[in-house]
């Protein structure tokens, strides 16, 4: 019996430390920054309020928020469906390669994104010079713009909305569609009066999604709006703690609740639609069979691949030219290309040496302990379901979920001052980056430990059970082993995301605590745009050497956990 | 070995009642089915007595000691049960050996003395030489006999099979009822063996606990539950019997008493207190029906099937179109679709009134 206590110990201090570190990374800070709204320093009053929201400077930035969110989820939504739609529905080849390239520019940090099209585009542009089309120098670059911003959005986001849309035709029974074509109905028809109306639920879950990246992006409207004067509220945010320091903070800390209200306001008017509309798709039966694009078939690769050259090669070839010029305008040739800018920035720019080093431990870091805290905690969420549970889950999506301004200001907010009782103080460390990085990236090793564990017959673990074994054991034993592959998938996907990671370090940096993704923004920011590109190259080669090598073990994972893998 | 005594549980899913009120006391070393239609909570009771479940109302008693009920809840790493899962559960990622082994390195048995005891208990189901193996290079039976050794190495006191032979062939069926049966006089284990097939239940079984919605309808030895039904449910459930309206004419005497059936007068099977009575019900299956060529219940036939050799009759009373008959006819007597035939009831069970379940 004293065995039996034991064991039922273990479970509740499980439980219960599982509960306090997600309360930790996610309750408390938001619960801080809600506190600074409503009383700022302490204190309640309205004054942050009043003086953040009276300021037309803030009603500007909102206004420009919601026109880049909502066309470049526009772009995203329109490019992402019916590249999912071509993928999934016709007879196209290289299906896979050609998933894998069009999903690469989702892994690709938003900045990187932003120089490497800044690059092509620009007076300066290698690639431009190449071809003998560039503009003159001095002329401005035309991306730097509201289209200019949109577009960038687009092509950033658009995989994610065909990474959805793509799974929502997954499961599309293919009996539908046969159904549809044998009552005479047309392909095209087919596809308006069918496929479409049951593809909504992903299109607008997918739309909701799109919209709360594209408000909350940083990095795009900072290369390409900062030096246009044209400021979105995460930029808004990001210049006046620049300028102005932590006396600001209950200011921004409105600004950054702004933000956070139009996202949820997306999520909401998404769960709204959602709800009105119920085509739940019961069967699961193979996929469809693929429509025959016939003569057109050649036409529709071309202009696929085509897709592919715009919107993934040429950027990143515009980014590796320039990271090769010398100089500033110096045309580029076999003459003049150089190594020295990434002599440079890996060996004598101590910063940017520097920031390999802290990145690299950030995003280790971030990704193990994701990977340490996802099992027990995907473990209580799916298979020791309780009314708390739930509650546990969406408090792990909620620092994700929001835009990353909001969770940097309420880090901020929590650290400024030593923590309470051990007197513990991290503002302006590293630490507080850590902080941030393991409350925001926490549910990309989550969620796919949950898919992974709804994959796994439970009665697994009930056999381990009877065979006396605790929790603890049956934890490390049988459950671990099993849900290891996706757990682990999600932890590269954090180092990935959490490597080149801009919009919560932009915030929290000091010196000595720069990261990859600051030390690029300062060098574009300087106009040292060759050694910001000679570090994005870095970083892209990095990021696809991690995909290519995780494809490796791609077999061993439940499918829908690596987003690149068709 | 330990005895197991479920007593009066109960088990609410939110509004659904699973289980209610139900009572089994097993003995030391019995082997016992639970029988049942899909969804009627076979699953929900084995499930209580290894504990997963937590019970609503009740308790559940293994070799004396409380395990489930007002204020104890052992947990089932601590219930010493032994399960036999319908889908194996065997562990993927290790081999069969690692399966097999696994409670015992649990219970830190050392290591030689665990080589032991997994190479004997697979030499028990016969797979000596398999142990580095995966599971997922076996057949189904031989999955199911790692899934009896990982089970038996630890020597449960009490081993619940849930559904084990659902997943495999009619001819592996047949082997794997043999080596259940054998498994059980070897160890002289208490078994509850959960099932919705009746041929299983009656091959193996020392007595069948029949579940009905939640209900437990009847506890008895195969043979009781066949010739001496309690209630409608069961007379209906096993065997395909026919519950026809009667009246009884007379109490009972030397066990059996004269009934009348569809107007035709015969002498039935009763229990000793059975008492004249005009709503009873009796249990007869196509075995008691014979064709007469005068007296008995006129009939029209409905339906014949062919059987190979003979051909089940299904007809109704001329008198009754309501009521559902059946029976085989050998060949080469053939009955065809509308004819008429006389039925003659040779014998048959005297349902006893409705009242509780069991003896
Ligand atoms: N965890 C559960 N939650 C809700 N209902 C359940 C749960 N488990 C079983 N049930 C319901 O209880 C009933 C009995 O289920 P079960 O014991 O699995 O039946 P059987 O094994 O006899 O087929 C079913 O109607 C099932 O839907
Ligand atoms: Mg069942």
């Amino acid at each position: 019996m004293s065995n039996a206590k034991r064991h039922q110990g273990h479970d509740a201090a499980l439980i219960a430390v599982v509960a306090v570190v997600v309360a930790a990374l996610s309750i408390l800070p938001m619960f801080r920054l809600g506190m600074e709204i409503i009383a700022p320093q302490g204190r309640f009053s309205t004054s942050a309020l009043q003086s953040a929201l009276s300021s037309s400077s803030t009603w500007i930035a909102t206004w420009h928020s919601l026109q880049v969110g909502i066309g470049g989820t526009l772009l995203a939504v329109l490019l992402g469906t019916s590249v999912a739609l071509l993928v999934s529905l016709t007879d196209i080849r290289l299906r896979s390669a050609f998933v894998l390239l069009f999903v690469a520019p989702l892994l690709i940090a938003p900045q990187v994104t932003a120089l490497a099209w800044l690059q092509l585009f620009g007076p300066a542009s290698p690639f431009l010079k190449l071809i003998g089309l560039a503009p003159p120098l001095g002329s401005r670059n035309p991306l730097y713009s509201t289209e200019g911003i949109i577009l960038l959005l687009g092509v950033q986001y658009g995989p994610l909305v065909f990474l959805i849309v793509r799974a929502g035709l997954r499961k599309l029974p293919r009996e539908l569609v046969e159904a549809g074509l044998s009552s005479g109905a047309g392909k095209w028809t087919v596809l308006r009066t069918i496929i479409l109306p049951l593809m909504t639920p992903s299109i607008i879950g997918a739309t909701a999604l799109a919209f709360v990246s594209c408000v909350g992006n940083f990095g795009i409207p900072a290369f390409l709006g900062i030096p246009a004067n044209y400021l979105v509220l995460p930029t808004l945010i990001y210049q006046r703690l620049a300028g102005a320091g932590p006396s600001v903070l209950s200011e921004v800390a409105v600004l950054s609740m702004l933000i956070g209200i139009i996202a949820m306001a997306g999520i909401l008017a998404q769960d709204y639609t959602a709800r009105r509309r119920d085509y739940r798709i019961v069967s699961t039966s193979m996929p469809a069979a693929p429509f025959a694009l016939g003569c057109r078939r050649v036409a529709v690769e071309a202009t696929m691949w085509l897709l592919i050259l715009v919107m993934l090669v040429l950027p990143l070839l515009g980014l590796l030219l320039t990271a090769l010029v010398p100089a500033y305008g110096v045309p580029l040739n076999l003459k003049t290309a150089t190594s020295g800018n990434f002599k440079f920035i890996l060996f004598e720019h101590g910063a940017a040496s520097r920031a390999f080093a802290n990145s690299i431990g950030l995003s280790l870091a971030a990704a193990i302990f994701a990977v340490v805290l996802a099992v027990p905690l995907g473990y209580l969420i799916t298979w020791r379901e309780r009314w708390w549970t739930k509650f546990l889950n969406l408090s792990a999506e909620l620092p994700y979920a929001l835009p990353g301004v909001v969770l940097a200001i309420a880090s901020l907010l929590l650290f400024l001052k030593p923590v309470p009782v051990i007197g513990l103080q991290i503002y302006n460390t590293i630490w507080i980056i850590l902080y941030a990085y393991l409350a925001r990236f926490l549910v990309l090793a989550l969620r796919p430990t949950i898919t992974g564990l709804h994959q796994i017959d439970r009665a697994l673990e009930e056999a381990a059970q009877v065979a006396g074994a605790g929790l603890m054991r049956r934890l490390r034993t049988i459950i671990f082993p099993l849900v290891a592959p996706a757990t682990l998938a999600g932890g590269v996907l954090i180092f990935m995301t959490a490597f080149s990671e801009l919009t919560v370090s932009a915030l929290l940096w000091a010196s000595g605590s720069e990261t990859i993704g600051v030390v690029i923004f300062s060098f574009e920011q300087g106009g040292d745009s060759s050694y910001a590109a000679a570090i994005s190259v870095l970083v892209v080669a990095i990021t696809f050497i991690l995909m290519l090598t995780t494809n490796i073990f791609a077999r061993y994972l439940p499918s829908g956990v690596l987003p690149w893998r068709d | 070995m330990a005895g197991l005594k479920i007593n009066n549980v109960t088990k609410h899913f939110n509004d659904f009642t699973a289980l209610s009120d139900v009572s089994l006391d097993v003995a030391d070393g019995e082997f016992v089915a639970v029988l049942g239609p899909s969804g009627c909570g076979k699953t929900t009771l084995l499930r209580l007595v290894a504990g997963f479940e937590q019970l609503d109302k009740g308790e559940i008693v293994i070799g004396g000691k409380v395990m489930s009920g007002a204020g104890a809840n052992v947990p089932p790493e601590n219930r010493r049960v032994g399960i036999v899962f319908q889908n194996y559960a065997l562990w993927p990622h290790m081999t069969v050996a690692e399966n097999v082994g696994y409670s015992l390195k649990v219970a830190k048995v050392d290591r030689a003395a665990r080589e032991k005891r997994v190479e004997e208990a697979l030499a028990l189901v016969n797979l000596q030489g398999f142990g580095e193996r995966r599971p997922a290079n076996l057949s189904g039976g031989q999955r199911q006999r790692v899934a009896l050794a990982r089970c038996l190495v630890a020597a449960p006191s009490l081993v619940l099979f849930d559904e084990p032979l659902a997943n495999l062939d009619v001819h592996l069926r047949a082997a794997m009822e043999d080596e259940f049966a054998a498994f059980h006089k070897r160890t002289g284990t208490t078994i509850i063996y959960i099932t919705h097939d009746q041929a299983e239940a009656m091959a193996l079984a020392d007595r069948i606990a029949v579940l009905d919605h939640g209900r437990l309808a009847q506890f008895a030895t195969p043979r009781t539950l066949y010739e001496e039904p309690a209630n409608e449910m069961v007379a209906s459930f096993i065997a395909g019997g026919m519950v026809l309206p009667a009246d009884v004419l007379s109490g009972a005497r030397d066990g059996s008493c004269n009934v009348r059936i569809l107007g035709q007068e015969t002498v039935l099977r009763c229990r000793p207190d059975e008492v004249a009575r005009s709503d009873a019900k009796v249990c007869v299956r196509a075995d008691d029906l014979d064709v007469v060529e005068s007296g008995g219940i006129a009939i029209r036939v409905k339906r014949s099937i062919y059987r190979g050799g003979g051909s089940r009759i299904e007809a109704f009373p001329v008198e009754r179109p309501d009521i559902d008959l059946h029976f085989d006819l050998p060949d080469p007597a053939r009955l065809e679709e509308g004819a008429e035939a006389r039925l003659a009831i040779r014998t048959g069970w005297v349902i006893p009134r409705a009242e509780g379940a069991g003896h």
